[in-house]
């Protein structure tokens, strides 16, 4: 894993927690800002996915996090927030300065767009389908995010089999122009 | 010396495949070039850690307005897809488009195709499902159709229904062997005839020799695609692209500064096939109160992750006297999460749709969700910029993930068609609360296809059409395409038997055209022997 010092940790964090949000880790955790109930991306992995390095983005997350907090900085100034903290600028924003940065960040036709599109999509990737982990071990440790979904167990060989599948019934009329097989005329 | 061959296949999906069957049955020597892994059976794992089969045979390239999702491995497309395999209605082969004229060459209807298809369907063993095989989210789908008072079938499929366990795993290849992909047909058979197969073999462009072309490849690393191992060349009489819509054009573009100018079309008329997702989110007790459906264990519905892609798709809209731009076709397919999920907008969000507070509630509920696919009419607007480097993508992560150079505004033509199968889709599964309903943003990745179609295509008319109806490249005699970017626009229908059967076509003329290169080679038509019964490619 790449290594980022804190204050860079704590802004991909407050990145990835304005994604997926989640619940604060400890009462004093400044990069989670406690938006929504239970785990949200990051104590889904969204750090350690994010510094995986076949996603392509990790040798890139150095300058994302310094570049998102020059953003936060001049979001700052323009609308008058004073920041005092010891936290670097994003985090220090609230939860809906977070959002309205990022919203306007990932806008079509923002120039650097497509950098915050791969961190958006990593930091969700980490919630919705734990890709830094085997699946079958993440649904095994309780994964949050497969687990919020109700993503199904496997079964004991680690393959997914449904065996009960099916109405087993006619729902609905076919299309009167159906061919012979089955496709439309 | 510089190995050479009678006929080089580029890419190893319906297009490549199915010619290279034929022209090695047929007695030439064939030579299949295939830029991505070869996996079978036990290869494909249910897993979505980055590294898995998962993300080793899929590509996934973003663009300017448009992405575009394919297979890349031994089988391409096939390995990956939902295996739906409709053929597209009549009307489809009449359309103008953007051109004002028909743009489908004059000798194709659906006529004329259809002795192809039944080629295609025999070989691919398409069937037809009972309502027995489909999932509960087809039948959910089949049931708010009926409801509303349309129609809907159980789409003709390409799956081995007994051995499917509908684990919905069908994108990282399926591991049950139920998928009938190009595996188990073109592909062992081609084999059979001595076509050599190549994987991990990129091309990259072609050049011109006295007697015929070199085609030029890279060595691509196992394991991080990023990677080249030094590479080689290739001499044949005869080139087949069928790298698919969003990479044949691209290699033809990376080759005119030595074959010479290309015809205009080549990397211009691109088409996603009209293709566009809506998200219901099921409101399970309307599900049960309104269509009566139970799953017999307490739930109604509660089954998005169970099943085998699409099973049942609305064909109302399919309908030739409505004017063009507003027919299509709605699916219901499932997509997993990641891909499934990123694009997907919350209903009624207050702050962002498709990230934040109210997309995660969103998926708090994903097991009621039921994603409904549109197909519809597009305006052939893709057009691709200036080609990368290598292959089709300047690559973002070690496997899928790329940035391309397609660039596709939607025209207003498009955006009807979209917006008018939006409407039909809400007023089907809204009504009576039974869901609410939302596409998916088209602010992140642009539009998304998975049907990359037209970017180097057939047609009558030099100006707006690459390729003469036989599939040959103008102004460059012995280049065939007969891939998705043959096929001339959108066809409100899944593409991969039209595809197929334009491929099967096309096989009579590349034949000939081999024999007047003096390659001792014949055309006799029979059909690849399924190898289903006798266990997968490996
Ligand atoms: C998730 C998904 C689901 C789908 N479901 C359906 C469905 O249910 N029904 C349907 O009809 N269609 C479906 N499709 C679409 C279908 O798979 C494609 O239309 C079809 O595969 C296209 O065939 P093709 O011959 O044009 O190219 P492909 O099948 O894409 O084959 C092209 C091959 O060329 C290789 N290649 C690319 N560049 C190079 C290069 N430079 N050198 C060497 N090789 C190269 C690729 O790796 C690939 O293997 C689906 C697609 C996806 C992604």
């Amino acid at each position: 894993m790449a290594h980022l010092n804190t204050a860079r940790t704590l802004t991909l964090e407050a990145f990835a927690d304005t994604i997926i949000p989640g619940e604060k880790r400890f009462d004093d955790d400044v990069a989670i800002a406690g938006a929504a109930p239970g785990p949200g991306a990051v104590a889904a992995g969204a750090m350690e996915l994010l510094q995986t390095p076949a996603t392509g983005v990790t040798a890139g997350l150095e300058h994302l996090a310094d570049a998102l907090n020059g953003h936060a900085q001049a979001y700052a100034t323009e609308l008058g927030i004073t920041l005092r903290q010891p936290v670097p600028p994003f985090v220090e924003l609230s939860f809906a300065d977070r959002t309205a940065l990022v919203q306007r960040l990932l806008t079509p036709g923002h120039p650097e767009k497509e950098g915050w599109v791969l961190l958006a999509l990593f930091s969700n990737m980490a919630y919705d389908s734990a890709a830094h982990m085997h699946t079958t071990d993440a649904i095994a440790a309780g994964h949050p995010g497969l687990l919020a979904m109700g993503f199904s167990k496997p079964d004991v060989d680690g393959l997914w089999r449904f065996r009960e599948h099916s109405y087993g019934r006619p729902l609905a009329r076919r299309h009167p122009d159906t061919t012979p097989s089955g496709s439309p005329a | 010396m510089i190995e050479s061959t009678d006929v080089l296949v580029i890419g190893s999906g319906f297009g490549g495949a199915i010619t290279a069957y034929h022209l090695a049955a047929g007695g030439a020597n064939v030579v299949v070039l295939e830029r991505g892994p070869w996996l079978a059976g036990a290869d494909f794992e249910h897993d979505y850690l980055l590294g898995s089969s998962y993300t080793r045979v899929f590509d996934f390239v973003a663009g300017d307005g448009m992405s575009v999702l394919s297979g890349n491995c031994v089988g391409g497309g096939s390995v990956v897809y939902f295996a739906a395999l409709p053929r597209a209605p009549r009307f489809v082969f009449e359309r103008q488009g953007s051109i004002g004229r028909r743009m489908w060459p004059a000798s194709i209807s659906r006529e004329t195709l259809d002795p192809w298809y039944d080629r295609v369907s025999e070989s691919l063993q398409v069937e037809q499902q009972t309502w027995d095989d489909v999932s509960y989210a087809g039948g959910l789908w089949a049931a708010a159709c009926d409801h509303a008072g349309r129609t809907a079938n159980p789409v003709p499929v390409g799956i081995d229904r007994a051995k499917c366990t509908n684990c919905n795993w069908m994108m990282a290849g399926c591991r049950f062997d139920a998928k009938r992909s190009l595996l188990f047909n073109y592909l062992p058979a081609a084999l059979s005839h001595g076509a050599q197969i190549r994987p991990l073999h990129e091309v990259q462009r072609i050049s011109r020799t006295d007697t015929g072309y070199r085609v030029h490849y890279n060595l691509v690393d196992e394991e991080d695609y990023r990677i080249h191992h030094g590479g080689g060349e290739i001499d044949a009489a005869i080139v087949v692209l069928a790298a698919g819509a969003g990479a044949t054009p691209v290699i033809l573009q990376r080759s005119a500064e030595q074959l010479g100018p290309m015809p205009d079309a080549v990397g211009r008329y691109f088409s996603g096939n009209g293709e566009r997702l809506n998200t219901a989110v099921v409101n399970e007790q309307r599900v049960r109160e309104v269509l009566g459906l139970s799953r017999g264990d307490g739930l109604a519905y509660e089954a998005n992750q169970i099943g085998k892609g699409p099973m049942v798709a609305n064909w109302d809209r399919l309908d030739g006297s409505l004017p063009e731009y507003s027919r299509f076709s709605l699916e219901q397919l499932y997509f997993p999460p990641g891909l499934g999920t990123i694009l997907a907008q919350a209903a009624d969000a207050t702050g962002p749709t498709w990230f934040g507070v109210d997309k995660k509630e969103m998926l708090a509920r994903w097991k009621s969700w039921l994603i409904i696919f549109q197909m519809t009419e597009d305006d052939n607007e893709g057009v691709f910029g200036p080609p990368p480097p290598t292959g089709n993508a300047y690559r973002i992560s070690q496997q899928m993930l790329g940035r391309g150079s397609l660039r596709y505004d939607p025209t207003p033509n498009t955006l009807r068609g979209w917006a008018e199968a939006d409407a039909e889709v809400k007023d089907i599964l809204e009504r009576d609360g039974l869901a609410k309903v939302t596409p998916w943003t088209n602010d992140v990745v642009g539009a998304y296809t998975v049907h990359p179609l037209a970017s180097c295509r057939i047609g009558d008319d030099p100006k707006t059409s690459a390729l003469d109806d036989r599939h040959e490249l103008r102004g460059h005699p012995g280049i065939f395409v007969t891939d998705g970017s043959a096929v001339p626009g959108a066809l409100t229908v899944n593409p991969a038997l039209t595809i197929s059967a334009l491929a099967e076509r096309a096989i009579p003329g590349i034949v000939a055209a081999a024999r007047e290169r003096g390659v001792n080679v014949e055309y006799d038509g029979t059909l690849p022997v399924s190898s289903t019964k006798t266990g997968a490619l490996s």
